[in-house]
C-alpha cells in the first residue's frame, strides 16, 4: 500500500536527520566552530566526505549541527503555533458566532493577509537577526493554521451526541473542550504539525538564507548557502549538499504528514486517494 | 593627443560603418546604487562613484593616484600666512543646461555646503573657510580663519563640487553638472545612463555613452559578468571569483589599493576593553594572514596601524602585534582574565566584515575570549555602534583618504581619549614643514599601536574586473569614483 | 444576501484599519534613523537635524500615522527619503515587472498543474500517478531559492541560453523582458504547481466520487468520458480559490526570487528600502500587498456565497 511505503520513506529520512542532529551533540567529524583557512574549498574525499566550506570546514559536521538548528527552530515554532492556535480554535468553537469567535477569526484573516515572509523580515529587522526571533516569526503564522483547523474540527464535534451528553450532565464549555474535543482533534493536529514542521524548516532555511536566521558560528543549512552563493559556480558541492539536506528533510516530513494521514483519519483517505 | 586621434578615428569608422569598429559605450556595473544624485548632501559613496568627475567637478580634483590636480581652477596662489587662497577658473565653463559656469556659482556652492542648514555630510572639510568672494568672473578668493595644510585636498572631494544655483532645485534627479558626459536617465533599483557631453570645456572623452548598473547581489554579479551582460565590474564584491576570471581570456582584473583601513574596532571605553593589556592581548590574537586569505581570498595588505601602506608617511608596524596567541593569553592572565570573557561582535554588511567577524571570532576563541555576533544592516550600524557606542567589537573599513584624525576625537565611536595624541594632531595642523610632518605621523602611527586602540588587519583592496579590451580605468581609488573622461575601448 | 455582503464590507474595512495600524507602529519602532543612514559616519549633529526636518520625520507619532493614511486614500503615497520621488510612481515603475512575474508564474504554474493533475487522476494508482505526485512532493519540498541557484548554475553560467538576472526592460521589447522573466518565473511557479497538481487531483478524485458521476458512469460513459464532461467543471471551484490565494503570494512571494535575479521589482524594493530606513516605503507597499491579499480573501468569499447559499450564514 502507497500509504505505509510513503510513511516509511517519509520516517526513514526524519529519522535520518533527526539522529544526525542527535548524534551532533555528542559526535561531530570535525569541531564546527575551528577554522582551518588553509584546509579550504577542499573536494570531497575520504578525510572529509561532503568537502569543506570556504573556511576549511567540515560540511558533514556542519550540516548535522545544522540539522539542530533546522529542527529546533521550527519544532519551537509550531509549538507556538500550537499553544496559541489550538485554544483560541478551541474557544471560537466554543462560543461559535459570538463576538469573541468573530474576533478571533478576524485576526487569523488578517494574519493571513500579511506576506509572511516580509513580516519575518520586518520582526528581524527590528528586533535583530537571531535564531529566537526567526522562531518567533514562523511562530506567529502557525497560529491562524491551527486555530482554523480546530476549529473546524471542533464545530462538527460539537454537534456529535458525546458532546451533547457532556453538556446535558452539566459540564461548561472550557472542560468538554479539555476532556471530549480536544482529544478527538489530535490525530488532526499531529498531521498538521508535521506539514507545519516541514514548512518552518523551509521557513528557517529562507529567512537564514537572507541572513536573517541563527547567527554565526552557530551553522545552519540556510545560511551555508547564503554563504555558497559566490563559490557554488565552481565548487558545487557547497550548495548541492546543504540544498539536499534540506529538500530531503521537508520531503521526509512531508511524506510522513501524508503517510500519517492515511494512517490516522480514515475518514480523509477518500478524499486524497 | 593619442586619445583625441583615437575618438576622431571611432567617429570616422562610424560614419564609414561596418568592419572592426571600437565600441563608444560601456557598461559598467557597481554594488550600491545611489539613493539620488546630489553629491553635496549624502555621504552615500555611490553617489561619486556614478559623477564624480564624469557629471560634477570641484576646484581641483583627485588623480589616480591620489594626487591633487586643478580641476575647475586652473591655478592658484596662496598668501604666504596660508590664510588666502586665490583660484583662476578655467575659462569658456558652461553647466549641462547651457549657463556659464562662473565665480559666483564656485561661491554659491561653497557657502551652500558650510550654510548653517546644509546638509553636506562633510562639512568639516569647509570648517575653516570664513569667507568665499567672487573677485571677478574667473577669480574667486577664499579666506580662512586659520591656515589649513588640507585646503587643496578638502576641495578635491565629492562633496565640494561645483553646482548650478538654477538647477539645485532638482538636483536630487537631475544632476546638472560641468563635467566631460551629461546625465541622461536612471531607471531606479537598475541602472544610470550618462551620455557625452559634445560642449566639454576640457578634453572630450572617446566614450559617447556610459550605463552605470547596479547590482548589489555578488552571484548576480559573477553571473552578469560571466554572461557578458556589463563590461566592468567595479568594486567586484567576491574575491573568490577572481581566480575564474584571471583564468578566463576575455576579462583582465585589476587590483588596486584604496583608502580603505579595515579595522578591529574596540570600543576603548568599555570593561575589559579599558585595559590596555587587553586590547594588546587581542592584537596578537588575530592571526591577519588567515583573515585576508580566509576573507579575501588574498587580496589586501596586512597593516600594523591607521594609516595607508602606500602612502610615503606609512610605517610598517605589523610586527607589534605578530600573531602569537600564548602571548595573548599571557596578556590576558596579567590583566586579570586567565578564564577570558564574553564581548559582543556587531558586523555590518560588506563580506570583509561578515567574513572577517567570523575568522576574528574562532581566533579570539582560542585564547578564551567569546563573541557573541550579530549581523547588522548599515543604519542598525550606524544607529547602535557609531551613533549608541553600544558595542564591544565592530569591524569596519575607513574608506576616507588621510584620517587618522579621527583617534584624536575621544567621542569618536571608538572611544580613544589620549592627550598625547591630541597634542600632536593639533601640532600636525599647525604643522606645514614636510619633514616635521612625516616626523608627527610617524609618532602618531607609532602611539595607536603601541595602546592598541583598535585591532589593524589590513588595507582594503579594490578588485575590478573588465572586459580584455578596455583601457584607460582607474587602477586604484584613492576616492570612491569611476572616473570614465579616460576610459576607451582597443580591438 | 445584501446582508452578507455589507457584513464582509465592514471586517474588510476593520481588517485594513487594523493591518494599517499594525504595519504604522511596526515600521515606526525600527531602529535606525533615515537621515544617519544617509549622512554616513561624518554627519554632524546639526545637519541631521536639518535632514530630518526636510524629511517630515520631526512631527509626532499621531500626525505622521493620520497623514499617511489620509494622503493614501487620495493616491498620495508620500515621498521616498531616499530617493525623494513619489512612492506612488515608486509603485508603480516596479508594479511592471512584478505584476507580470507573479501573472508568468501564474500561468507557468497552471499550465503545468492542470494537465499533470488531471493526468494523475485520470490514471489514478498507476505508475503514471506514482510518478507525478512524487515529482509533486519534490516540487513542495524543494526551496525555491536553492532550486533558483542551480538554474542559474545550469542555464546561464554553463549553457548560456539565459542572462543570469536583471530586467531587459519593456522598451527592449515584449520577448526579450518576457525572456528575463522566464527562469525566475520558474522558480516561483514550481513549488505553487505542485501544490496546484496535487489539489486538482485529489479534487478531481473526490468528484469523481459522487452519485452524479456514478450514474454517468452507470450510464454508460467511460471513467475519462466522465472526467472531461462533468467532474472536471465541478472539480474546478477549490482548484480556482488556490489560484486566486497564490496570486497574492506570489507577488509578495517574489521577495527572494527578486534578489536572487536581481529583477528591480516590489520585493527587492522592499528589501532595499528596509536595509535604508526608508520607513515610508515599506509601510506603503506592505500595506498595499495585505490590502491586495484582503480583497482577494473578500472576493472569494463572495463569490463562494454566490455559488453555495448556504456559506452566506457562515459555517
Amino acid at each position: 500500500m502507497r500509504a505505509s511505503r510513503n510513511l516509511w520513506l517519509g520516517g526513514l529520512l526524519t529519522a535520518v536527520f533527526s539522529l544526525a542532529a542527535v548524534i551532533s551533540f555528542a559526535w561531530v567529524p570535525y569541531d564546527v566552530t575551528k577554522l582551518d583557512i588553509g584546509a579550504k574549498l577542499l573536494s570531497p574525499s575520504w578525510a572529509h566526505p561532503l568537502g569543506t566550506d570556504h573556511f576549511g570546514r567540515d560540511i558533514l559536521s556542519m550540516i548535522m549541527v545544522g540539522a539542530r538548528t533546522s529542527i529546533a527552530v521550527a519544532i519551537v515554532a509550531v509549538g507556538i503555533g500550537m499553544a496559541l492556535g489550538v485554544p483560541l480554535g478551541l474557544a471560537a468553537a466554543a462560543r461559535k458566532g459570538s463576538l469573541l469567535d468573530e474576533v478571533i477569526m478576524r485576526g487569523n484573516d488578517l494574519i493571513f493577509a500579511f506576506p509572511s515572509l516580509l513580516i519575518a523580515i520586518m520582526i528581524t529587522a527590528v528586533f535583530g537577526a537571531s535564531a529566537v526571533n526567526a522562531i518567533i516569526a514562523i511562530g506567529i503564522f502557525n497560529i491562524p493554521v491551527f486555530a482554523r483547523l480546530v476549529r473546524g474540527a471542533a464545530l462538527s464535534l460539537w454537534t456529535r451526541d458525546f458532546v451533547l451528553a457532556a453538556r446535558v450532565s452539566g459540564k461548561g464549555p472550557v472542560r468538554i473542550s479539555a476532556e471530549h474535543i480536544l482529544p478527538n482533534v489530535t490525530n488532526l493536529l499531529i498531521v498538521q504539525g508535521t506539514i507545519q514542521f516541514s514548512l518552518g524548516i523551509l521557513a528557517e532555511a529562507a529567512l537564514s538564507y537572507v541572513g536573517l536566521g541563527a547567527q554565526p558560528p552557530l551553522p545552519s543549512w540556510g545560511r551555508m548557502l547564503a554563504d555558497a552563493q559566490t563559490m557554488f559556480s565552481f565548487k558545487p558541492h557547497l550548495a548541492i549538499f546543504p540544498g539536499l539536506a534540506i529538500l530531503l528533510t521537508v520531503l521526509g516530513l512531508n511524506l510522513m504528514g501524508d503517510g500519517l494521514r492515511d494512517l490516522l483519519d480514515p475518514r480523509l483517505r477518500r478524499a486524497q486517494r | 593627443m593619442k586619445l583625441m586621434k583615437f575618438a576622431a578615428a571611432s567617429a570616422l569608422a562610424m560614419t564609414v560603418a561596418g568592419g572592426a569598429l571600437a565600441k563608444t559605450d560601456i557598461t559598467l556595473a557597481m554594488q550600491l546604487e545611489p539613493p539620488h544624485l546630489d553629491p553635496t548632501s549624502a555621504a552615500a559613496g555611490a553617489i561619486d562613484s556614478v559623477l564624480y568627475s564624469n557629471v560634477f567637478e570641484g576646484l581641483t580634483r583627485f588623480a589616480e593616484d591620489g594626487s591633487i590636480q586643478p580641476g575647475l581652477a586652473r591655478s592658484w596662489e596662496i598668501s604666504d600666512d596660508g590664510l588666502t587662497y586665490t583660484f583662476t577658473l578655467a575659462e569658456g565653463v558652461t553647466f549641462h543646461d547651457g549657463t556659464a559656469m562662473d565665480s559666483e556659482d564656485v561661491k554659491f556652492s561653497l557657502d551652500r555646503a558650510r550654510a548653517e542648514d546644509s546638509a553636506n555630510a562633510q562639512k568639516a572639510l569647509f570648517d575653516s573657510i570664513a569667507s568665499v568672494e567672487a573677485v571677478d568672473a574667473q577669480t574667486v578668493k577664499l579666506t580662512l580663519s586659520e591656515p589649513n595644510g588640507s585646503m587643496l585636498f578638502n576641495l578635491a572631494w565629492g562633496d565640494a563640487v561645483i553646482v548650478a544655483p538654477e538647477s539645485i532645485e532638482n538636483i536630487k534627479q537631475q544632476p546638472v553638472g560641468t563635467g566631460a558626459f551629461t546625465f541622461e536617465d536612471w531607471v531606479q533599483g537598475d541602472s544610470i545612463t550618462l551620455k557625452r557631453n559634445e560642449d566639454y570645456w576640457g578634453e572630450a572623452p572617446a566614450l559617447e555613452e556610459v550605463n552605470f548598473k547596479f547590482i548589489s547581489d555578488p552571484t548576480a554579479g559573477f553571473a552578469a559578468m560571466m554572461a557578458e551582460d556589463v563590461d566592468v565590474f567595479a568594486g567586484y564584491p567576491a574575491p573568490e571569483n577572481i581566480p575564474q576570471f584571471e583564468a578566463d581570456p576575455r576579462f583582465q582584473v585589476i587590483v588596486g589599493n584604496t583608502e580603505g583601513e579595515t579595522i578591529l574596532s574596540t570600543n576603548n571605553k568599555m570593561s575589559p576593553f579599558d585595559n590596555v593589556k587587553v586590547r594588546r592581548a587581542m592584537a596578537h590574537a588575530i592571526d591577519r594572514q588567515a583573515i585576508i586569505d580566509g576573507a579575501m581570498f588574498g587580496l589586501g595588505t596586512p597593516i600594523g596601524t591607521h594609516f595607508a601602506p602606500h602612502h610615503p608617511d606609512y610605517v610598517d608596524l605589523t610586527g607589534m602585534s605578530d600573531y602569537d596567541p600564548e602571548k595573548a593569553r599571557a596578556l590576558l592572565a596579567e590583566a586579570g582574565f586567565e578564564d577570558g570573557f564574553e564581548t559582543t561582535l556587531k558586523l555590518p554588511p560588506p563580506s570583509y566584515a561578515r567574513r572577517g567577524g567570523e575568522i576574528i571570532a574562532a581566533q579570539l576563541r582560542e585564547v578564551g575570549i567569546e563573541t557573541e555576533i550579530s549581523n547588522l544592516e548599515w543604519a542598525q550600524w550606524l544607529e547602535q555602534v557609531f551613533k549608541g557606542k553600544d558595542y564591544g567589537l565592530t569591524i569596519v573599513s575607513h574608506t576616507e583618504p588621510f584620517d587618522i584624525g579621527i583617534y584624536a576625537r575621544p567621542d569618536y565611536y571608538f572611544q580613544y581619549d589620549s592627550a598625547e595624541f591630541q597634542e600632536m594632531n593639533a601640532a600636525l595642523s599647525a604643522e606645514s614643514d614636510p619633514e616635521k610632518r612625516s616626523a608627527l605621523l610617524e609618532d602618531m602611527q607609532r602611539l595607536i599601536a603601541e595602546d592598541a586602540v583598535n585591532g589593524y588587519l589590513f588595507q582594503l583592496a579594490i578588485p575590478t574586473i573588465a572586459k580584455a579590451g578596455v583601457r584607460g580605468l582607474w587602477e586604484n581609488a584613492p576616492t570612491q569614483a569611476n572616473d570614465m573622461t579616460g576610459v576607451y575601448w582597443e580591438e | 444576501m445584501l446582508r452578507f455582503v455589507l457584513g464582509r464590507l465592514v471586517s474588510l474595512t476593520l481588517s485594513l484599519f487594523v493591518a494599517s495600524v499594525v504595519i504604522f507602529l511596526f515600521v515606526e519602532v525600527v531602529p535606525g534613523d533615515p537621515a544617519a543612514y544617509m549622512l554616513g559616519l561624518n554627519a554632524q549633529e546639526d545637519t541631521l537635524e536639518a535632514l530630518r526636518e526636510q524629511l517630515g520625520l520631526s512631527g509626532t507619532l499621531w500626525e505622521r500615522y493620520s497623514s499617511w493614511i489620509l494622503g493614501m486614500l487620495q493616491g498620495d503615497f508620500g515621498t521616498s527619503y531616499t530617493y525623494r520621488t513619489p512612492v506612488a510612481e515608486m509603485i508603480a515603475d516596479r508594479m511592471w515587472i512584478s505584476l507580470p512575474l507573479a501573472l508568468y508564474a501564474l500561468a507557468l504554474s497552471t499550465l503545468i498543474a492542470f494537465p499533470a493533475g488531471i493526468w494523475a487522476a485520470s490514471k489514478r494508482g498507476s505508475l503514471v500517478d506514482t510518478g507525478i505526485m512524487g515529482l509533486t512532493q519534490l516540487g513542495v519540498a524543494i526551496p525555491n531559492f536553492w532550486f533558483a541557484m542551480l538554474m542559474v548554475l545550469i542555464f546561464a553560467i554553463n549553457l548560456r541560453w539565459f542572462s543570469a538576472g536583471g530586467f531587459a526592460g519593456w522598451e527592449a521589447g515584449f520577448w526579450p523582458a518576457m525572456k528575463s522573466l522566464t527562469l525566475p518565473a520558474i522558480a516561483l511557479a514550481l513549488p505553487q504547481a505542485s501544490i496546484l497538481a496535487r489539489v486538482m487531483r485529489s479534487s478531481l478524485l473526490d468528484t469523481l466520487g459522487e452519485d452524479y458521476i456514478r450514474t454517468a458512469r452507470a450510464k454508460g460513459l467511460t471513467r475519462a468520458q466522465a472526467l472531461w464532461r462533468h467532474a472536471l467543471r465541478n472539480a474546478l471551484i477549490p482548484v480556482l480559490t488556490i489560484i486566486g490565494l497564490q496570486f497574492s503570494f506570489l507577488i509578495a512571494g517574489g521577495i527572494i526570487i527578486e534578489n536572487v535575479f536581481y529583477l528591480p521589482g516590489l520585493g527587492r524594493m522592499i528589501f532595499q528600502s528596509i536595509a535604508a530606513r526608508d520607513l515610508i516605503v515599506v509601510e506603503s507597499v506592505v500595506m498595499l500587498l495585505v490590502f491586495a491579499v484582503i480583497l482577494v480573501n473578500f472576493a472569494v468569499d463572495i463569490a463562494y456565497a454566490v455559488v453555495d447559499p448556504r456559506l452566506r450564514v457562515r459555517a
